[in-house]
């Protein structure tokens, strides 16, 4: 049996990599996210890597939202072609504890600051796993449509006030984040979130607050949908990662504003998988792509926060629009003055279980 | 009548070989060579459709997981009495302490604590906190298992252990219908707030019956339309049957939201001619309304095309017949012209519905909270929560549903009737 599965996955990845054109020997494939994000990455490390590695071309391949999933296949069928994944911090936890991804040395592996302090320092407690090399701070947060609002909203809990704020706002299809959100707006303390939700009185707590607005709300799945929802007047005011609305605010120009109170930082960074190929090159370009000015220039091209603290001061002005990034960063200080870093290890544990509640609410 | 040759001589070919022996090995020849001919393809299919699909649905009952990284524990725990009230005795600690040091080497125990997560929230805590010291651990193995969590301490954490460390396991079926193990063991329902994949299959099936029989009323008339016309405007009619079809599904799903949200074309219409206030606009996306009105769009064509082709062969004459016997038109359409269409409908309805059963994509966009359907979660814990084994189970149950329904089909309608062309 499990032969014959080997044997299938095998012949089926042949023929996927038939159709792709069979990776050359310096071939590198390289997994991220695609769009915007994946043209930041070019631009800021891929780009300045070929140009002084002349032998290397590296590959983007746009699957990071179903990284695990496949990569968990590759792994079982004995042919991982990737050699570098772009993962979210709690999937590379996952990957890390399922062995399919390589635990690194950060200070071997990685350069340090321009003035010597060891990468492990330098990225602090962002490195959550020990396969995690961190290269961006990120964040959920909220956008709204100045012109359709009667006051601009300041707080979270505004996005649960239906009197102040009236109309529909669109919320992420997930249990995390919203369901602290909905806590901190019922007035629970956010240092306590965590200890209140680990009680079933509080998760139930959460849900009755989430109730009170759950016919005003729109669900969305993917990162592009509240900036389309916006600029369509469809919702007033939403969720989603701060670079969409970076963009659809200072590049289209929409009638859009950010109100950042309570956003939820979120990391990503790259992992190695495990079997993958041209382990070498790999960790050249990881030594180069998350030094200090690399990390500092994808901030030229995206709003996302370098995840090196050495970085933060060389973050200059945007590539095109010659606006200065600092502000725009979630971690500028204007914009972190309430952050929540949504806990890992508490959601790598419940999100099973809260999710399939989630989804019995959702669908009652 | 010469009764001799009741047993006709032999008939030998030239060589002296009996003639049905000879023909037999010609036709042997070519039977081969036939086989030969489709072997590629079989092999293909097997290998690229039914493997992965059974190996998949196989997933649905396998738990090696358990037993093969807590190979020690599970041994040991079969012979302990779970009712009993105790503890497992000192060697089950002393060999969860093996298999805890050995997964942790070789990187497999967390597996394990996330399996067994997926039973009780907390497990992927309790083994990734034990796994990091296991180690270290001196004896009485029992005491520093407690002292590192207490959760070891008590018997509802070994029984789960136990319950779990077969080569099989059901627990996966359970969940996708809704039910659970109490602590104690017994299988009950899960609570109000859990329940949920039960409602989801009920509503596939409606939403799919439902999206199946507006297709079909949509359909018919504009297949008859199609199978009457000359040929060179039922041509251009059918170009624009098929223009949506060759069209990507995600434009056409996003053209529909682009049409119907409350700050949509269509509403703005309806409010800018006065039959709508500007408040009591219509909320016909992100939810059921959205998934049957879209799918059943991106669907039609596969109901138009086998009812298309099954008309086409209805000769004209047919009904010009039955009105000549003093038939009213309706009484000919229904005796007469409904009844030639019936395998048309029937392969149409299969097709649609079948679909309709598996989609995903359309109602992920366009169908919020109310108007999602079991392959949405399906595609979920596939992809994001990667609870295979409970996406192959409801896989599972789905395929035993379809195969059902077709079974009941075959019955009352007859699977023969069916037609494409």
């Amino acid at each position: 049996m499990k032969k014959i599965r080997q044997i299938s996955l095998v012949l089926g990845s042949a023929t996927l990599l038939g159709m792709t054109g069979v990776a050359n020997a310096q071939d590198l494939v390289v997994v991220s996210w695609g769009g915007a994000y994946t043209a930041s990455q070019q631009k800021a490390y891929h780009d300045p890597f070929m140009a002084g590695n002349p032998g290397v071309n590296i590959i983007n391949d746009d699957s990071a939202a179903e990284g695990i999933s496949k990569l968990r296949a590759m792994n079982e069928a004995g042919n991982v072609t990737w050699a570098l994944v772009d993962a979210v911090a709690s999937d590379a936890i996952i990957l890390c504890e399922e062995g399919l991804a390589e635990p690194v040395d950060h200070d071997a592996l990685l350069a340090p600051a321009p003035d010597g302090t060891p990468a492990s320092e330098d990225f602090g407690d962002l490195i959550v796993s020990d396969c995690f090399i961190p290269s961006i701070v990120y964040s959920t947060t909220f956008g709204y449509r100045t012109d359709l609002v009667k006051e601009p909203p300041t707080s979270i809990m505004d996005v649960f006030d239906l009197e102040k704020i009236p109309g529909k706002r669109s919320l992420e299809k997930r249990p995390i984040g919203n369901l602290e959100w909905a806590l901190i707006a019922d007035g629970v303390n956010p240092d306590e979130v965590y200890d209140v939700l680990d009680t079933e009185e509080g998760v139930d707590r959460a849900f009755a607050k989430l109730d009170t607005i759950r016919d005003e709300v729109i669900w969305w799945e993917k990162g592009a949908q509240t900036p389309q929802l916006l600029a369509d007047g469809e919702v007033v005011i939403g969720s989603t990662y701060n670079g969409r609305l970076f963009s659809v605010i200072e590049e289209e120009k929409q009638p859009i504003a950010m109100m950042w109170d309570w956003q939820v930082f979120d990391l990503d960074g790259w992992i190695i998988p495990v079997g993958g190929p041209h382990r070498e090159i790999v960790g050249e370009y990881l030594r180069f792509a998350t030094d200090t000015q690399r990390l500092a220039d994808q901030a030229k091209f995206i709003s996302y926060g370098p995840a090196r603290k050495s970085s933060a001061p060389l973050v200059g002005k945007h590539a095109t629009l010659g606006i200065d990034m600092g502000p725009h960063m979630p971690t500028a200080p204007d914009n972190a003055k309430n952050t929540l870093l949504y806990n890992y290890v508490w959601w790598a544990d419940r999100k099973d279980d809260l999710t399939e509640r989630f989804n019995a609410w959702l669908a009652q | 009548m010469n009764t001799g040759t009741a047993y006709p001589e032999i008939v030998k070919t030239a060589d002296g070989i009996p003639l049905k022996v000879s023909l037999a090995r010609a036709q042997r020849k070519s039977k081969i060579r036939g086989v030969l001919l489709v072997l590629p393809l079989f092999a293909f299919i097997l290998l690229t459709f039914f493997v992965p699909i059974f190996d998949m649905l196989f997933r649905s009952i396998e738990n090696q997981l358990v037993p093969e990284v807590m190979q020690n524990t599970s041994k040991l725990l079969v012979d302990w009495n779970d009712q009993s009230g105790k503890l497992p005795p000192e060697e089950v600690f002393a060999a969860a302490k093996l298999d805890f040091e050995k997964g942790h080497a070789e990187r497999t125990i967390l597996r394990v604590g996330r399996r067994l997560n997926y039973e009780v929230p907390g497990f992927a805590s309790l083994f990734r906190k034990t796994a990091r010291r296991a180690k270290d651990f001196e004896p009485p193995y029992q005491d520093a298992f407690i002292e590192r969590d207490k959760r070891w301490g008590e018997i509802d954490t070994w029984r789960l252990i136990k319950r779990e460390s077969g080569a099989f396991t059901i627990s996966y079926y359970l969940a996708a219908m809704d039910l659970a193990y109490a602590p104690d063991g017994n299988v009950g329902m899960r609570s109000e707030k859990q329940r949920i994949y039960l409602k989801l299959f009920w509503r596939t099936l409606v939403l799919s019956a439902l999206i199946t029989f507006l297709c079909l009323i949509l359909a018919y008339p504009i297949a008859h339309l199609l199978s009457t016309l000359p040929l060179r405007t039922s041509n251009l009619l059918m170009i624009m049957v098929l223009l949506p079809f060759w069209t990507s599904l995600l434009v056409r799903t996003t053209s529909w939201i682009a049409l119907l949200q409350q700050e949509g074309v269509i509403n703005d219409l309806l409010v800018g001619l006065g039959l709508l206030s500007d408040d009591g606009r219509l909320a016909m996306i992100h939810n059921a309304t959205g998934t049957i009105i879209a799918m059943t769009h991106i669907l039609l064509p596969f109901m138009v095309l086998p009812l298309y082709s099954i008309m086409k062969t209805i000769p004209p004459s047919y009904m010009r017949a039955a009105k000549n016997l003093g038939a009213t038109p309706a009484v000919a359409f229904i005796r007469v012209y409904f009844p030639n269409t019936v395998s048309g409908i029937g392969a149409g309805c299969i097709l649609v519905f079948i679909i309709s059963i598996g989609y995903y994509i359309t109602p992920a966009l366009v169908g919020g909270t109310d108007g999602t359907l079991i392959s949405n979660f399906i595609a979920y814990h596939m992809s994001i929560s990667l609870n295979w084994g409970l996406a192959a189970a409801l896989g599972v149950i789905l395929l035993v549903i379809v195969l059902m329904l077709y079974y009941l089909y075959d019955r009352v309608v007859g699977i023969d009737k069916m037609k494409f062309a």
